[in-house]
């Protein structure tokens, strides 16, 4: 496996005809802006949504125009109810997590450049492949219809608890067809992600090109095959567990559901079942589903500020056996989530002391990031802005889990939006500081084409600034012990925190608009941009050693062979500051590793 | 735009830390026995994670001021001490803190789940259902009535289901919308979830529990100053979820004696 064979066999025929090329893809790099683009829909009616519920928040009597036409049940004459509060906070974690967390960093660019990036022609399953898109498309449609049935979406939360989210529509509205529809949506994505996992897991252990060994391939390969690994492990156990609850709710089962229930003044007609089952299947996959987000971002960042500080970082190794060891931590921490749940408190500081643990090869990451910024000579540009915002927002977001990781800080600051501050600002802000890098990084590779550079750096600004002006204060907010997930703040401490809440919607508003100077770059520049070259930004690995955009087969009829790591910048003795991962140049004096 | 970078990275991390360092959200008064050991390991976590965020935001604003776009033709070079550094610093600062704060923080956590309440500590049961909780006191005979779901009548104010007529130990049961108890006496709070999880917050107490249909969980405390506080629900139980509360009353000794007389009566 070390010294992997040339794969000279043809993947799959050349796409012939609108369909194949466009729609039934078996090209890994089509599939890849498929699930890009699927990613990009799903994160724009994430952030309407969370507009919604910081507009509630503030002015909780508005009638927002438009809203009562969409919803005349959830939202009459545009007021938003409790409910229907409920009901977009539910879908906007569902959204966010799975259809833009999961799908961009990892299905999207891992999709495209994974084969690339080790000289490959193409996925090793096309068809699996295939097949994991339009299964992760229908789950999303499946999603979405639950906005459009008469009861409304369900009201649970992404996380879904038992028995509120089991017992069905006697425990409030949206928990009938909407949690069935909720429960289908997130199996089959579950399905497809298995599918994608198996992919990329054969492709980078058979389908790498002559001489490029595991330890020769670039960073963000590592992060996705590392990423794959626990995908293939995590989605494995909430499939069951959505398959269970869809049991309880539709085939009389009680695996999460005890007996002498009176919901709604009716006496559920359940025994047996244990809430306390669901939230442990739930976090065993819900733990690294969020390393399964954060990864590829720390892939892609890495990769990218390589590029642009001309230099490789201090030790790829320890980069890699890092993400590893997070990988591997991981799958021990999911009771911090449990602290207070009722599980046995002993067990509490179990989970403890692992999720601290976490915090070391997390440290180590952040400092060979910042040890390699060090005499190096950065060149900015909106992708490599997005790069070092992430080391930023990856220590904001980080320290706030020093805190958490502890059940005794826990007890006070566990459902308040200290926890809310926390997940935001590494998955709502550093997650998509990664995606947003590896798009001004990787468009002119994929679409032949340059985005607009000036409003990639006022979307940049904007939004480094407007980010902090909202997650921060939510910190604050819990702190001063503000409950999470409530549609109103009625309680008697809640009045003087209100001009906190109404900074932040402001500031997500402002920031939610500049959001759309991205898109509009985005499509402008995919059909007007400036005609790119094929290594733009002076870059090393393969991806920057075919045309833009790359043809079908990526490499023509070569076949790639590599002479040594990708990351030979700065080299001494080179023509350039740099020596591209398939030119046999000689590294004389090179990088210690 | 480097340089750009350092300078507003600087003021984001001097606003962050300003309400922080001047204590403008702070958790309210602490009126419970266990809670200082909470708020000193909160104050701990607060000034290492805070000189982590500050030392490495300040660190990131200051190599990206120095090495970005350097135009005067200087080689990139390594840090002295490289990779290996990094790894030490980590293992040796950053895990002795983890370490640290994980083994001094069990003290904390232990006072309230690893000592078992008083032989003598008053036994009050809290019951959380859709939207509402309700307290019930087990009244002269010190013992609770069996609970009946079956017989659960909110119109008629049978919120646990008691059913009198056939179970003596329930003919004297109080029960109340709001929990009061007296001062420094040790509280054994029996929770009962009605119909999905709710949880019991009361910030003033560093107290929070998730109540968990089908299994008998407590808590115990005790208050050490009176007044009113505000208990709230915070698990994620259906659209009431918002408006889920119900206040702590704490009082002294004989007041709370005359409270209880009088709620006996009215039973």
């Amino acid at each position: 496996m070390e010294d992997a064979a040339v794969q000279p066999v043809q993947v799959h025929a050349p796409p012939e005809g609108f369909i194949r090329k466009f729609v039934f893809s078996l090209d890994h790099k089509m599939i890849g802006k498929q699930y890009y683009g699927l990613a990009l829909m799903a994160v724009f009616m994430g952030m309407v949504l969370s507009w919604f519920m910081r507009f509630h928040l503030v002015w909780p009597d508005a009638k927002i125009p438009g809203l009562g036409a969409i919803a005349p049940t959830g939202a009459p004459g545009g007021v938003i109810t409790p409910e229907y509060y409920l009901s977009l906070l539910t879908m906007h974690g569902t959204l966010m997590v799975f259809f833009v967390l999961t799908n961009a960093p990892f299905a999207g660019f891992g999709n495209y450049f994974l084969p690339i990036q080790i000289g490959a022609e193409d996925m090793a399953f096309p068809r699996f492949n295939m097949m994991s898109f339009w299964t992760t498309l229908v789950a999303f449609i499946v999603l979405v219809s639950a906005f459009f049935i008469p009861d409304g979406p369900p009201i649970s939360g992404w996380t879904a608890y038992a028995p509120l989210s089991a017992v069905g529509k006697d425990a409030g509205p949206g928990l009938g067809w909407g949690q069935n529809l909720w429960a289908m949506s997130i199996a089959l994505f579950c399905v497809g992600q298995l599918l994608g996992s198996l992919n990329f897991i054969a492709t980078t252990l058979d389908l790498r090109a002559k001489g490029m060994t595991l330890m020769r391939m670039p960073i963000c390969t590592w992060a996705w095959f590392i990423t794959s690994c626990i995908g293939l492990l995590a989605f494995a156990v909430l499939l069951p567990a959505c398959l269970l609850l869809l049991l309880d709710r539709m085939a009389g089962t009680s695996f999460f559901i005890p007996s002498g229930l009176v919901v709604s003044d009716r006496l559920q007609n359940h025994a047996g079942g244990s809430p306390l089952l669901w939230q442990h299947l739930f976090w065993f996959f819900g733990h690294p589903e969020v390393y399964i987000a954060i990864l590829p971002a720390v892939g892609i960042v890495s990769h990218v500020l390589i590029t642009s500080m001309r230099k490789p970082l201090l030790s790829a190794k320890v980069m890699i056996y890092s993400m590893m060891s997070i990988g591997f931590l991981s799958w021990m921490v999911w009771g911090h989530h449990m602290f207070v749940s009722g599980m046995n408190p002993f067990s509490s500081l179990l989970f403890s002391f692992p999720t601290l643990t976490i915090t070391i090869p997390a440290t180590i990451i952040t400092l060979i990031w910042l040890g390699s910024l060090f005499g190096a000579n950065i060149q900015i540009n909106s992708a490599s802005l997005f790069a070092l915002g992430f080391v930023s927002m990856f220590v904001s977001g980080g320290v706030s889990g020093f805190f958490l990781a502890q059940p005794s800080i826990d007890i006070y600051l566990h459902a308040t939006y200290f926890v809310v501050g926390h997940f935001h600002m590494v998955m709502g802000v550093a997650a998509i500081f990664g995606i947003l890098s590896g798009t001004y990084f990787w468009f002119p590779k994929m679409s032949g084409r340059m985005m607009n550079e000036t409003l990639g750096q006022i979307h940049f600004w904007i939004t480094f600034v407007g980010t902090y002006c909202i997650f921060m204060p939510f910190h604050y907010l819990g702190l001063v012990g503000n409950v999470r997930r409530y549609s109103s703040f009625v309680d008697d401490f809640m009045a003087p925190l209100m001009p906190v809440h109404k900074f932040i919607s402001i500031a997500a508003f402002i920031t939610g608009a500049a959001q759309l100077i991205f898109l509009y770059n985005l499509i402008h520049s995919r059909f007007r941009g400036k005609i790119a070259p094929e290594n733009p930004w002076n870059a090393t690995s393969l991806e920057w050693s075919i045309p833009s955009p790359p043809p079908w087969n990526n490499f023509g009829d070569k076949h790639p062979v590599v002479f040594h790591d990708p990351y030979q910048y700065g080299v001494k003795g080179s023509k350039g500051d740099f020596v591209m991962q398939d030119s046999p140049e000689q590294v004389v004096g090179g990088w210690d590793k | 735009m480097g340089k750009f970078f350092g300078v507003i990275l600087v003021l984001i991390t001097l606003v962050s830390a300003y309400p922080i360092v001047t204590h403008k959200f702070v958790q309210p008064v602490d009126i419970s026995t266990h809670g200082h050991a909470i708020d000193e390991q909160l104050a701990d976590t607060m000034a290492e994670a805070g000189l982590a965020f500050v030392g490495a935001q300040l660190l990131l604003a200051f190599f990206v001021w120095k090495f970005s776009n350097r135009k005067d033709g200087s080689k990139v070079v390594h840090l002295p001490g490289g990779a290996k550094l990094m790894v030490a610093t980590a293992f040796i600062f950053i895990g002795t803190e983890v370490l640290a704060l994980g083994v001094l923080g069990q003290k904390a956590w232990a006072d309230v789940y690893f000592t078992a309440p008083k032989p003598d500590a008053m036994q009050i049961q809290a019951q959380a259902g859709q939207f509402a909780f309700y307290f019930r006191y087990p009244g002269a005979d010190g013992r609770f009535g069996p609970l009946h779901p079956d017989k659960i009548d909110e119109g008629n104010q049978n919120y646990f289901g008691l059913d009198p007529a056939n179970d003596v130990e329930a003919r004297d049961d109080i029960v109340t919308a709001e929990l009061t108890i007296p001062i420094n006496r040790e509280i054994h709070l029996l929770l009962h979830a009605k119909d999905v999880g709710h949880s019991f917050y009361v910030r003033e107490l560093r107290l929070q529990q998730d109540f968990v249909p089908g299994l008998d969980l407590s808590l115990h405390f005790t208050a050490t100053k009176t007044g009113k506080y505000e208990i709230v629900c915070t698990q994620l139980c259906g659209l009431g979820h918002y408006n889920m509360k119900a206040y702590l009353n704490v009082l002294a000794q004989d007041e709370f004696d005359k409270w209880l007389k009088d709620r006996a009566a009215e039973q």
